[in-house]
């Protein structure tokens, strides 16, 4: 579904990430984890099409498609959904009327038929019972004066809603208490089945205790410095990240 | 108690992230269509003789041609005011005809009767004059040029003692109502281009709702400028007796042209013991070319009288055309618990100027009034929210509260904002909320990657911005203001 080769890219001037290699196939879940700064977000942006961060070289393919080639609003059409680290606000405009026009461009851009207003409304409340949201959530203004959890959830309502091929989860547990990192675990793996892929960003391993993952990806100064499965996520708890920078991070840097 | 603030948001740097909002700025004007019709206008220049010129031809009784001459030489002795934060080339009030009306059969019975290109135009603009729109319920009385060439539903009107005319027309047939109020909440002697429009007003609308009556539909009046050079000066009149309710909605679009039009219209409400009156805008005239060359100049008094008790006037604006807009739609709230309304939203493009706001003037005890502005700037414009929040000695009680917010899309426009608060009595309460904000590449973004194009993200953006404004906007009017903002900040974004 996605292939990554070589991938480099510069924030402001700087070089975060320097040759990212990266295969994620339909089905799976691949957890990307690494200290602050290791260049995780750049990540999951650039695969999204952020302008803010400059691709210097590399190749990003997603099922078949050049990505690179392609605006952020056509990668969302094509079926790459990121949850946003912070979620943006939007005075004004209700978060129904924002899904509503989310959902119809992406059906539009695929020859599908617009949802009437009444398909819209009971795909939202099926949508927000999984995730335990009021409804009233729906009518007030995207994420405005929504606490940090509400925030989270609502990032996991679009991604429920919106249905992509591939979620990139950027952080998605931060600053979340438990039960509601429970609840949007629960969202996410809802979401998961075998005809789509889920990359989460971690700092942390919790989150992995609700959303197992398939692959474990450690990220240190721009590159994947380890890769396993589900228990190298523990491994990097148990150790801490030092232990990656003593050996791997010297090799891979040499 | 006084307060006067000044905020200045401004930047000359453009990042290539930013190239994005440049191309939205770069739309050209729609509707610049113009029509040919054969015109009867005066020479240019401004004497008595064209003052008289115009009286006559409009065929007034000389009581009026009196009042014009009055203005007129009341304004030959002012001087052009330039304190706004503004700038344009001088004008030159000589190079200006003064008079154009389009020829036309003398006296007309039904829309059949109308030069067939003149529906054509207003067919274009979308304006409701066929049988099925009139079917919906909007009278329109059309302004094109300076005369009214249609008039609808004055007959439903009629029976419930409603008047809705043109202004020539009620002077000729409402003359007590049209002595009473005409000039008594903007006098000729009030500023330059009220003095101005009181000499040579050509047209414009007068609207009398008596006693107890609540106008079954909202009035709506269409203003176009055509003919070429030729000035626009527009009086509106409007009284709500005891007990009445009244909304007016004023809609216009222009066409193209090179030369600068000086538009400078009055625009006068009277509000009696318990009446309400509601005043719409949108306004589109020209805003000139990228460069700001030909735009309409719309220097505008009006002004809203609160007089009785528990009266209440509500403006509510969206602009988003003319090169310079320099107005200040305001109210008088001389009765007891009477209350004044302001909503704005301004938009400003390419080289477009606008110093726009209000003034709430309170008088009487527990006056209330509300201020809601959004300006909106983009490209290399600059847009000022000026108003004057002033309580009178003897307003006991009096509440206001005003919220001025402001958005910049790119980094060569600036956003400006003037508040003035004199307050002569200690138990008034005012209030007063300033915001400015960027389109934010990150809101654009995250509205891209959920599927939204760049340009219906930056519409839903700057909508979500004016929803404050828009809810105050009948339904219909709120649909076409949507449109005109759309329409104003679209671009070739792919």
């Amino acid at each position: 579904m996605l292939v990554i080769k070589n991938l480099k890219a510069k924030v402001e001037g700087k070089d975060i990430l320097k040759g990212i290699e990266l295969e994620i196939n339909k089905g799976e879940v691949h957890a990307i984890m690494g200290p602050n700064g290791s260049g995780k977000s750049t990540l999951a942006n650039v695969l999204a099409g952020n302008e803010g961060y400059e691709v210097t070289s590399g190749e990003i393919w997603f099922e078949g498609k050049n990505l690179l080639d392609m605006a952020p609003e056509d990668r969302a059409r094509e079926g790459v959904f990121l949850a946003f680290q912070y979620p943006i606000e939007i005075p004004g405009v209700s978060n129904a009327t924002f899904l509503k026009t989310a959902i119809n461009e992406i059906r539009k851009y695929h020859n599908q038929q617009e949802l009437t207003p009444k398909e819209f409304l009971d795909l939202i409340k099926e949508k927000s019972k999984v995730l335990g949201m009021d409804d009233s959530l729906v009518s007030r203004a995207v994420n405005v004066g929504f606490s940090g959890g509400e925030k989270k959830r609502n990032e996991i309502l679009q991604l429920l809603t919106l249905n992509p091929k591939l979620a990139l989860l950027d952080e998605t547990d931060s600053g979340l208490d438990i039960d509601a990192l429970k609840i949007v675990s629960s969202g996410v793996n809802v979401f998961r089945n075998q005809n789509n892929a889920v990359l989460l960003v971690t700092h942390y391993q919790r989150l992995l205790n609700y959303i197992v993952p398939d692959f474990v990806h450690v990220l240190s100064g721009g590159k994947i410095v380890k890769s396993g499965g589900k228990e190298l996520a523990l491994e990097l708890e148990e150790k801490g990240y030092d232990w990656i920078s003593s050996n791997e991070f010297e090799k891979a840097n040499v | 108690m006084s307060d006067l603030k000044e905020k200045n948001v401004k930047s000359d740097e453009v990042s290539d992230d930013m190239k994005v909002l440049d191309d939205l700025t770069s739309s050209e004007y729609k509707w610049g269509f113009v029509t040919e019709i054969e015109s009867e206008t005066a020479q240019k220049g401004l004497n008595e003789e064209i003052v008289r010129f115009i009286s006559k031809k409009k065929e007034e009784p000389e009581w009026m041609a009196e009042w014009r001459l009055k203005a007129f030489r009341y304004w030959q002795k002012m001087i052009e005011p330039h304190w706004p934060n503004v700038e344009y080339q001088p004008i030159d009030y000589q190079n200006i005809s003064y008079y154009s009306a389009p020829k036309q059969k003398p006296k007309l019975n039904s829309l059949d009767e109308v030069d067939p290109e003149l529906l054509k135009t207003f067919e274009k603009l979308g304006i409701p004059i066929e049988e099925q729109k009139i079917l919906s319920g909007v009278a329109v009385d059309a302004v094109f040029d300076s005369v009214s060439v249609a008039t609808t539903f004055k007959d439903t009107l009629k029976e419930k003692g409603i008047i809705f005319c043109s202004i020539s027309e009620a002077i000729k047939e409402y003359p007590d109502l049209i002595k009473k109020y005409l000039g008594s909440v903007v006098p000729y002697t009030d500023n330059y281009f009220a003095a101005l429009n009181s000499a040579v007003f050509s047209d414009g609308s007068f609207v009398f709702i008596p006693k107890g009556v609540r106008c079954p539909m909202e009035l709506s009046t269409y203003f176009r400028i055509n003919a070429q050079e030729t000035g626009q000066f527009e009086r509106t009149l409007i009284v709500a007796e005891e007990n009445s309710y009244v909304s007016y909605l004023e809609g216009c679009t222009a066409p193209i042209r090179d030369n600068n039009q000086l538009h400078a219209a009055v625009v006068e409400l009277v509000a009696l013991d318990d009446a309400e009156i509601k005043y719409s805008t949108v306004q589109n005239w020209y805003p000139g070319d990228k460069e700001g060359k030909g735009g309409i100049y719309n220097f505008v008094t009006k002004r809203g009288a609160c007089k009785g008790i528990n009266s209440k006037i509500s403006w509510t604006q969206v602009e988003t055309g003319s090169a310079i807009t320099w107005k200040y739609p305001s109210c008088i709230l001389q009765g007891d618990n009477s209350v004044g309304e302001f909503y704005s939203v301004a938009v400003t493009n390419n080289k477009q100027q606008a110093d726009t706001g209000t003034k709430m003037i309170h008088l009487g005890k527990n006056t209330r009034s509300t201020i809601i502005s959004k300006g909106i700037s983009a490209g290399k414009s600059q847009n000022s929210y000026r108003g004057l929040v002033r309580i009178g000695r003897n307003a006991e009680g009096a509440r206001n509260f005003t919220q001025c917010d402001s958005m910049l899309m790119g980094e060569k426009c600036g956003a400006h904002t003037f508040p003035y608060i004199e307050v002569d009595n200690e138990s008034a309460k005012v209030e007063h909320e300033a915001t400015t904000s960027k389109v934010g590449e990150d809101q654009i973004f995250y509205l891209n990657q959920r599927g939204i194009s760049t340009e219906d993200a930056v519409n839903m953006i700057v909508n979500g911005f004016c929803k404050e404004v828009f809810k105050e906007l009948p339904m219909e009017f709120a649909v076409e203001a949507q449109k005109l903002l759309a329409i104003s900040l679209e671009g070739s974004v792919g």
